[in-house]
């Protein structure tokens, strides 16, 4: 038994739940017979890879859901070897090239050219041309994204490119104007509780209205999640308690208690248990950013006015150290105690203004 | 009588198969005759049917006289096509602007399609350019010696052409290491590097090329070249669509294209392009919903602007793109003094940095908004 993200998934643009126009487009683009390479981008949960798979299938029959897993070995110039794995059918080659960090390049000058260098064997039944699609692009190097920019245009012939990112901003320019440009926006709060009743219904639940929109708002815009949670609720409990509050990750709490701590009292002794915590978290393998996220949206409902502007301020500087430097505990640690002092300054002042 | 009528009756039949022969051999020279802008569409035939090419190739200009705009280039290629020397060439500009189409297309017609091969290294970023590649197989082509004339006779320049396309994406390393090749083997090779940004490209490197900029193409130039693709595709689209086109561009000739190409595909056959729809598909965002943000900026809550803040990420606008609109939207804006406007431009600086280094897109449209927020509501 697969997942309900799985079971339900799409496998038509004709079926798609919502952008309707949008799957209108991609139908004419792909009835053309031929179209530019693509990025596709938009936040996560927002159903890009479901696009993506649905233009194949319009492109190309049934033909690409018979997927293969292969290891494929690359060797750097220094004589490093490299594995990657990649999820291909007869028609396309699916790669993650972040996967193998900063040799990604390599594996984009091989593959590619691999994959485009050679001709569809029979082109009258089939297109005339493969395709490559690369996951996570803006997490790639800028040296694999020069590598790519003259591959795309010199092996247009024989391979198209599908790009997926979340969001353009790290993608270099040369490739965006090489690319249409596809944007993929997270379904809305009415269009997720749409697909949830559509969902229960075909399995044959009945789920409270009001319990949709529950789930659709706690889920963040995010429909992947907003289905795992609708899947977790109905494990936990069937019928459907609209009273019972929805289970969050133990993480999320375990962050808000983490806050709350950071407000209570500001002490170097307090920031050491801070940091205890925030160690945990981070063995749990949550990403820095969105502890750094959650712990300022945790913040800020304790601040007024201008403090938030100057909390939000330090929130970002403290974030961008973190990406350019090595261990993120330092920044995360920083950026508590910043926190501290200025709140406690300010506290403080108001003290002082009582007297 | 009879003789005759054999003749008559081979004549036809003889000249169709020459002109099929021609038509799969010579696919190649046809590119170099140009004029006329559809290329050697015939060589790749499938079924009949000529197989689609995109239009950013189909339109890449064939001859040096092709390119817009560029004129201190093009005057100095046409007088080395004419015969004299070419110097050591360093092309930098912005995307779009025709560096690489200038170079190829002046290779092929110094050299022609036989020869092109043979004397035309091209090395760009897809391509391993480290410091060994330098040293071995730069070198060793630059070494080889070139006659003066063409196999056919005609004569042709006595030297080959490195193009290092996309050399600011070389190490420091690679460039030092082509330093001394270029001096040495001038007499046999020239090079030409193409990049984006020249201040990339090492100073010993620049001071041994003639260097050229391409511009941004004007208003009038790019318009007219899309107008022509227009009328070359049989596409409907009135003219304030060609002006979004334009708009959406930035100068760059190829998005301008890509744009269209992809209008095209998108309205089908019969469908004509809208103004709307250019915006749609090159991911600008509308004037409205930049307009509502800065009423947000307004309201000086903190609570709005992190709902409007987190409904820029859900939509999927890129956070580089809403810097840039509202950019300009920043400076026209009366509501603001000059100093405040320099405050929050000095902002944007750092957010764009901050942008590119990777960091996070929510938080840093946060720092961003909330600087213009205080701005606006607190003077500073």
């Amino acid at each position: 038994m697969s997942l309900w993200v799985d079971k339900y998934r799409p496998t038509s643009l004709s079926k798609l739940d919502y952008h309707k126009d949008q799957a209108a487009h991609l139908k004419r683009l792909v009835e053309g017979g031929d179209f530019p390479h693509l990025l596709v981008y938009g936040p996560s949960g927002a159903g890009k890879k479901t696009r993506i798979m649905c233009t194949l299938r319009e492109l190309y029959g049934a033909g690409v859901e018979k997927l293969r897993i292969e290891h494929s070995q690359f060797t750097t110039p220094s004589n490093k070897k490299l594995e990657i794995s990649t999820i291909s059918s007869n028609y396309h080659i699916e790669v993650n090239p972040s996967d193998v960090g900063h040799n990604d390049r390599v594996v984009i000058q091989e593959l590619i050219k691999n994959v485009a260098q050679v001709n569809q064997l029979d082109s009258t039944q089939q297109k005339n041309f493969k395709i490559v699609v690369l996951t996570e692009v803006d997490r790639l190097t800028k040296d694999a994204q020069h590598a790519l920019r003259r591959t795309m245009e010199k092996y247009m012939a024989t391979c198209r490119i599908i790009l997926c990112c979340n969001s353009t901003s790290k993608v270099i320019p040369a490739i965006r104007s090489r690319c249409l440009g596809i944007r993929v926006a997270a379904p809305t709060i009415a269009e997720i509780t749409q697909v949830l009743t559509m969902v229960c219904k075909k399995e044959g639940l009945t789920l409270p209205n009001e319990m949709a929109v529950k789930i659709a708002e706690k889920s963040g815009r995010n429909l992947r999640r907003a289905l795992l949670m609708c899947e977790a609720c109905r494990v936990q409990q069937y019928p459907f308690n609209v009273d019972k509050e929805i289970s969050e990750p133990d993480w999320e709490i375990f962050l808000r208690e983490t806050a709350t701590m950071i407000a209570q009292q500001q002490s170097p002794k307090r920031l050491l248990e801070v940091r205890a915590r925030l160690y945990e978290l981070l063995t749990h393998c949550i990403p820095p950013d969105v502890i750094m996220k959650g712990l300022l949206k945790e913040l800020l409902s304790v601040c007024d006015g201008q403090l938030k502007a100057e909390v939000v301020q330090n929130a970002a500087y403290y974030e961008h150290r973190l990406q350019q430097g090595q261990k993120s505990i330092y920044h995360l640690e920083a950026f508590v105690a910043k926190f501290m002092a200025i709140y406690k300054r300010f506290l403080e002042e108001g003290i002082a203004d009582l007297f | 009588m009879s003789m005759q009528l054999l003749v008559y009756v081979i004549q036809p039949v003889r000249a169709s198969a020459m002109q099929a022969f021609l038509k799969g051999g010579s696919a190649a020279s046809s590119k170099n005759k140009t004029d006329s802008p559809v290329p050697s569409s015939s060589s790749k035939k499938k079924d009949g049917k000529a197989r689609i090419i995109p239009w950013i190739e189909k339109y890449r200009p064939k001859t040096v006289e092709d390119v817009a705009f560029q004129d201190e280039v093009i005057a100095v290629l046409k007088k080395s096509l004419e015969g004299s020397d070419l110097p050591n060439l360093l092309f930098y500009g912005p995307p779009g602007t025709g560096k690489t189409s200038t170079i190829l297309a002046a290779s092929r017609q110094l050299f022609g399609p036989e020869l092109y091969k043979d004397r035309v290294l091209e090395l760009n970023a897809s391509d391993e350019r480290g410091i060994n590649v330098i040293r071995e197989k730069v070198k060793k082509f630059a070494q080889l010696t070139a006659g003066g004339t063409r196999p056919d006779g005609k004569p042709c320049p006595p030297f080959k052409i490195i193009i290092l396309d996309e050399a600011d994406s070389m190490t420091k390393d690679a460039q030092s290491a082509l330093r001394r090749t270029m001096e040495r083997e001038s007499k046999t090779t020239r090079f030409c590097l193409i990049c984006n940004y020249v201040s990339r490209i090492i100073e010993p490197i620049t001071s041994r090329c003639a260097k050229f900029r391409f511009k941004m193409l004007a208003e009038d130039i790019l318009i007219s070249r899309l107008q022509m693709i227009c009328k070359e595709e049989g596409i409907a689209i009135d003219d304030s669509a060609i002006d979004a086109v334009f708009k959406t561009s930035d100068g760059d000739m190829r998005k301008a294209i890509m744009t269209l190409q992809s209008a095209s595909r998108l309205c089908g056959k019969d469908g004509a392009i809208t103004k709307d729809m250019i915006f749609d598909i090159s991911g600008v965002i509308s004037e409205d919903y930049l307009d509502k943000l800065i009423n947000k900026c307004r309201s000086d809550s903190y609570e709005e602007l992190d709902v409007a803040v987190q409904d820029i990420i859900h939509e999927g606008y890129a956070a580089s793109q809403v810097l840039n609109q509202l950019h300009d939207k920043i400076i026209t804006l009366d509501s603001l003094s000059d100093k405040q406007k320099s405050v929050v431009c000095e902002k944007m600086g750092e957010v764009d940095k901050c942008l590119m280094d990777g960091a996070d897109e929510y938080l840093q449209l946060m720092a961003l908004f909330s600087t213009i927020m205080s701005q606006m509501c607190h003077g500073g």
